[in-house]
This record gives structure tokens, sequence and C-alpha cells, in this order.
């Protein structure tokens, strides 16, 4: 895809210029981008959906939309042969820590995405009294796709964002995410010894 | 033949009575079990299949309201049973005489802390067992350090108990193991992909054989009942387009309906045909993902794209109108929201055309293989009279010949106009093969209804006149439609106020996954995928 046509993201802006900041060795950045390439075209799902959302998903898949088209079509019921999870639908209680273990069990590097106004932010359930407000209170997330459900095509969308994200990364030294997965503990230091 | 209140009051002395929608009841805990069983066994009164059971918070007092219909005659009896004591609630159980209300039952106790004494299995349905407190009670705390997310696995998930009266009639508590020590407990779910969503089902199996499957519920319960209380009626109409995502048109078609017969609001014609073909083109899309889901679970990925197919064609229909492929948000209070797109008409039409030169293609494809027949034929059979005693409505039910469409029974809307064939297996095989084909035979049933009335839109308005503030009288209304997957049931009490006082879905799934128990024992493990996937439940409807 052409880079004009997704110059919208500032986040990914920022991200290329802290990685680029101190430059790069030629050897390992050609490396890298190939690395990258290979990953960023072949990402395969953890089947996680848990409402609606997955629906869509289901029409993602399907002739129609066909996700194959970007190599996200493989995917995988075991998170321990997936790249990424997609979080669709809402996350109640009972749930949370069957989703975090899904989370732990997947191999690094790993991609978090919320899809869905209830992955996002609990959505219209927000107020009741078993909903997680948001995956991010107990994951760290990449990608944030609105909607209710989200669109085949904003579906789309997000998961090329994560492209996107996965091909700029620097896979000797960036994409090993330990040092994300520390930060995130120390933003919510309540987490800390749940895993 | 004396009536209904004469009979009941002569088996029952101390049952008092109130006229409303239909004649309700009210019992005294003490004589309820003895009063039910008459209501079931009493060839006068003969109420065979409990169609609800609704928990309630009075606040002087907790209690249940149950619905009993008589598949005779499709009539209703409203029964109140009611506690005062508010510390340790107990009223009698009812699970061994209707199926269904052992779930039913268990669901009043995770959201009341009503005990039912004889109940066999006390847990809680829906949240974790280490929930504080009982959410639907009006003095619920909702402070969040008392139930923060946990991120432990629950303990003692095996532990149960039961409270069982004694003949000298005192209470004694037993505890109960679900599984015993010498049992081999297969784990399945909540994170499977052909449990269609987070089911959970623990089963025990000997060998290759299903010997007991315990159900594990509530992985995607969100508390909908409890936000209802919260907000205003018109609301409170987009939950019922989030619970069974597949009927999203009926589900919400009889909230509308339910808040409507309340106000007493006439709604226009042109927007009963509206609503009307809406829900039928709901059940085409959503008995087309049922068969895309089914195949593919027994292997046959391509079947699942022929589905997908057809199914895309339903969701362009309703985006052009609704502006949604799913969560469509169309009925509104008194009518619909939006006019209908100038393509409506020739889409329906369109997919009227092709729809019978499609099942044919799906039947060349998958029906006739000889694999499909092997793993589908006399596998999970549920017969008519458990059908009945779990409350099994819909698809599942009419294949186990259990005549039981709500368009036929309490027609609603201009269903009573329309010509369209029940869709019944009158040598009740339900079977897995059954059900699978009957959800085929019932896509013929809705193009003929969308044929019959695709040139006959009426014009006319598309909304009543409706108040701006909707604020229902006090009282308490049921009102049920045929859902793609069964009868969907609303139940609304009101105390003047513009917010609901109580609202109770009562969903099909729900006693769909009750007889999961029954359908799977007896048979092998892989064919508790099938029995499932032709169950066709849908998890965010048993959970609500």
């Amino acid at each position: 895809m052409k880079y004009e046509d997704f110059k919208d993201n500032e986040y990914i802006e920022q991200l290329v210029a802290e990685l680029n900041a101190s430059g790069t060795n030629v050897v390992v950045g050609k490396l890298d981008d190939l690395i990258n390439w290979g990953r960023a075209n072949s990402l395969w799902p953890l089947c996680f959906g848990t409402s609606c959302c997955a629906i869509e998903f289901m029409c993602l898949g399907a002739a129609r939309y066909d996700m194959a088209r970007f190599g996200f079509e493989v995917a995988r019921n075991s998170p321990r042969q997936a790249d990424y999870i997609m979080v669709q639908g809402t996350i109640v209680h009972r749930m949370a820590p069957v989703l975090r273990r899904l989370y732990e069990q997947l191999a690094e590097p790993k991609y978090v995405i919320a899809c869905g106004g209830c992955a996002v932010s609990g959505g219209p359930f927000k107020d009741s009294y078993c909903v997680l407000p948001g995956v991010d209170k107990i994951l760290p997330v990449d990608v944030y796709i609105p909607g209710c459900p989200p669109r085949p095509e904003a579906m789309f969308y997000g998961l090329m964002q994560l492209q996107r994200k996965i091909k700029v990364e620097k896979f000797f030294g960036g994409a090993n995410r330990q040092e994300k997965i520390k930060k995130f503990f120390e933003e919510h230091p309540e987490m800390k010894g749940t895993m | 033949m004396a009536t209904i209140q004469e009979r009941i009051s002569q088996l029952c002395p101390s049952a008092t009575f109130e006229e409303g929608e239909n004649l309700l009841v009210n019992v005294p805990d003490g004589d309820w079990h003895a009063l039910a069983k008459n209501l079931k066994e009493d060839s006068e009164l003969n109420y065979d299949l409990l169609s609800a059971v609704v928990g309630m918070d009075w606040k002087d007092s907790l209690g249940c309201i149950y619905y009993f219909t008589r598949t005779s005659d499709w009539s209703m009896l409203t029964v109140k049973v009611a506690t005062t004591d508010r510390e340790n609630p107990m009223l009698h159980s009812i699970s061994d005489l209707w199926g269904v209300a052992n779930f039913q039952e268990r669901e009043v106790y995770d959201f009341y802390g009503i005990k039912f004494i004889n109940h066999p299995d006390m847990r809680r349905m829906f949240l974790r067992n280490d929930w504080v407190g009982f959410p639907l009670r009006k003095d619920y705390d909702a402070n969040p350090e008392l139930n923060p997310i946990r991120l432990n696995d629950e303990i003692n998930e095996d532990d149960t108990y039961s409270i069982v009266e004694k003949e000298d009639g005192s209470l004694v508590k037993e505890d109960k193991k679900i599984f015993g020590a010498d049992e081999y407990v297969v784990n399945i779910g909540p994170q499977h992909p052909s449990t269609h969503g987070v089911m959970r089902f623990r089963t025990s199996v000997d060998g290759e054989y299903v010997k007991k499957v315990d159900v594990v519920s509530g992985y995607i319960h969100r508390g909908i009942e409890k936000l209802c209380e919260g907000y205003t009626y018109p609301q409170t109409l987009h939950f019922p387009d989030r619970m069974d995502y597949m009927s999203a048109h009926q589900n919400r078609h009889c909230l509308c309906m339910c808040i409507e017969k309340a106000l007493g609001i006439e709604v226009p014609r042109r927007a009963q045909v509206i609503r009307v073909m809406m829900d039928e083109l709901m059940r085409i899309s959503s008995h087309l993902l049922s068969y895309g889901c089914t195949t593919m679970d027994m292997g046959a990925t391509t079947a699942f794209f022929y589905g997908f197919r057809e199914r895309e064609m339903v969701l362009d229909i309703f985006e052009k109108t609704c502006g949604a492929r799913m969560s469509m948000h169309y009925n509104v209070i008194g009518g619909v929201v939006k006019d209908l797109h100038p393509d409506f008409v020739k889409d329906v039409k369109a997919l009227c055309a092709i729809m019978p030169e499609r099942l044919k293609e799906y039947h060349k494809l998958y029906t006739g293989n000889i694999i499909a027949q092997k793993r589908m034929k006399g596998v999970g059979v549920l017969d008519k009279e458990s059908a009945i005693n779990y409350c099994v409505t819909g698809p599942s039910g009419r294949a186990s010949g259990f005549s039981c469409d709500c368009r036929k029974k309490h027609p609603y809307s201009i269903y009573s106009e329309l010509d369209f064939e029940e869709v019944v297996d009158k040598d009740a095989h339900g079977d897995s093969f059954t059900r699978y084909l009957l959800r085929l035979k019932e896509i013929e049933q809705s193009v003929k209804i969308l044929e019959q009335l695709v040139d006959n839109i009426p014009d006319g308005d598309i909304c009543a006149k409706v108040p701006k503030i909707v604020k229902l009288p006090v009282g308490r209304w049921y009102q049920q439609v045929e859902a793609s997957r069964g009868i969907f049931g609303v139940y609304i009490e009101s105390d003047g106020d513009k917010k609901p006082y109580r609202m109770h879905f009562q969903s099909p799934c729900f006693n769909l996954v009750g007889v999961m128990d029954k359908c799977c024992v007896g048979y092998m493990i892989a064919d508790l995928i099938t029995i499932g996937a032709t169950l066709d439940f849908v998890i965010p409807d048993i959970d609500r």
C-alpha cells in the first residue's frame, strides 16, 4: 500500500521518528525490512469472538470480503499458533482471567486489537456491574477499531494499521516487546502479580 | 367445566387472584409446590409449558413471577410467589416438575439470592462464584471495590449444594459435587471455535462417550436487565439488538410491541408490514448463518461460503434501509425509524427469486452428503415430551414435533392474515439432521411471506404519534414473538415512571442450552459439536 494513503496516523509517524532517531545499521536494517515484510503479510489471528463483532469477522473470512487477500485468513484456534489476538466483543468479569491467560499464551512478538465499541471502552454496556470498560484495562492494546460492530472495511483498516506498525518496527531489538509489557505494568500497578 | 379461577381456588384455597393481561394467581410459598403439581397434572388445568420465570424485587418482598402456557389452546396463566424474608429468602423449587425451571431458578438465585428448596444444584448461573451481592436487588451495592476485576481463576467450581426439605419440614443444606472423583472430565470452552461463542461445557466422558455435560455460562453476561432499569424506555431499545444479534429485528419488535401494548398505541399498517418483512429477512439471514456454521463445524468450509454469499444479499437490504449491516436499530416505539429505501422492493424480489435455486444448491452440496448424514441422522435425539418440559421452542422444538410457532399460536402484528405453513416434523425425529433440515425449510416459508408482502406494502405513516416522554402506566406486561431461534419474551413491570421497574428478557437460547446434557448423553464427544451447532444457540442471548 502507498504511504500517502495511510498518512493519517500520528502515532505511527511518531513511532517511525523515534525508531529512526539513532539511525539504523544498513545490514540489520535491510534484514529488518525483509522480516517485517514477511511478518506483516502473514498475520495469523486468534479467533476470539464473544459477540456480534465475531459475526462480522466471519463475513471478513467469507468470499465477499476475503481477508486472505491480505494474509489474515489463517485464523487459529490455539493461541500458541497465532500472532495477534483480535478481541471481538464485550469482556466481562468472568471472562477477564481467560482472556488474560490466552494473551499470555501467545508467542512473542504479539499484538492485541480491540475490535468494536465493547472492547474499546465497554460500549453500550459500560455502566454494567460486570463489564470491563475496555480491554486495555488488562491488556496492552495496539490497535483500536471503533464501531458497533465495525464494518468489515473498518476491520481491514485496523488490520492494515497493524501491518504498518509491524513494518516500521525493528525486529532485532524493538519488536521483542517485553519492555512494552513492563511499561504496561508500571502504568497499571494493580495488575502486578497476576502474571 | 369450572373456570380456571374456580378450579385453582378449589385446589388451593389460600390462592388469591388479580385480573390483568392474564389471570394472576397469588400463592403463598407453603402451598406453591402442591399447586404447581396440580397445574401441570390436573386434567382441567394442564399447563404443561413453563414459558418464563421472572425474579422480582418489590422492595418489601422478593419473589418470582411464573408464566405458564397450556399447549392445547396456548392460553397463559401467571403465578406470583413471594417471600418477605430479605436476609435468607427461600421458595420452593418446581424444577422437579418442569425441567426448564432448573436453569431459570438458578438465574433467579444469581440475581436475587432467592434459594430454592429441593433444587438439585444451587450454583450461580452467570456471575463468578466469588461475586459479592445479588446485582438485581434494588439495594445492591455497586461499589467496584467489592467486586474488582479479578484475574485469578474461580476456585471450587465443582462444589454445589442443595437445600433439602425433610419429611418433618426441617431444611437441611447438603453439599454436593458436580462430578464424582472417578469421573474423567474434559473441558470444552469458553474459547473454542465450535461452541459458537464463549460457552463452556465441562463434559464427563467414558472413552469417547459423553456421560454428563455441565453447562457453565456467564462468559458474556453483560447485565442487560439491570442496565434497563437505569434507562428510559426509548434508551432500552438498543439492547435487544445486541442479545441475539441474529434475531435483532424480531427481538426489538417484541420490546416495541410490549411498550406499545402498555401505552395502547396503534401501529400504522405500513409500519406493521415493514416490520414483518424485516423480521422474515432476519430469519432468512439467521438460518443461512446457521447453515454455514453447522456445515463448517463438520468440516465443510465450502458450504459456509455458499451460505454467506446469500446472507450478504440480506445484509445489503438491511444496510440500504437501516444504515447498518448488524445492530440495525430499526424498530422504534410506534413504528419504524425511517422509511424504506427506494431499492427495497427490487432487492427483496431479487432475493426471493434467487432463494429457491440456492436452497437446491445447498441440498446438493451438503444435505445428501453421506458423511453429513451419518454424523447427523439419529444423533442428539430430543423427544417431544422433553422439548415441552424444557420449553425448547423454535426450529429445534419443531424438529421434535412440538408445534410451537408463536406466529401461529399467538398471532401478532399481521401474521394472522398471511398464508404460510408452520414447519413441524410430523414424525418427531428430533435429531440433528431434522433440526438442520427444518431451518432450510423455514427459509422457504419466509420467502413465501416476503413474496406475499413485497407488492402489497401500503402507503401511509411509518410511525404512530408517540408522546415525547414515554411513561408506562402502573402494571405488568408480557409479550412474545417468534425469533429466529424460538419464542422470545419481554416482561415489563412499571411503577408509572419513565424508566422500567423491571425488564426481563426470556431468551429462547437459554432453554436450548438447558437440553445440552439431555441431548448429548450417550453420544460421542464429537457429536457434542454437531448437536450444539444444530440446536443453534447464540451465547449473548443466553447470558444477556
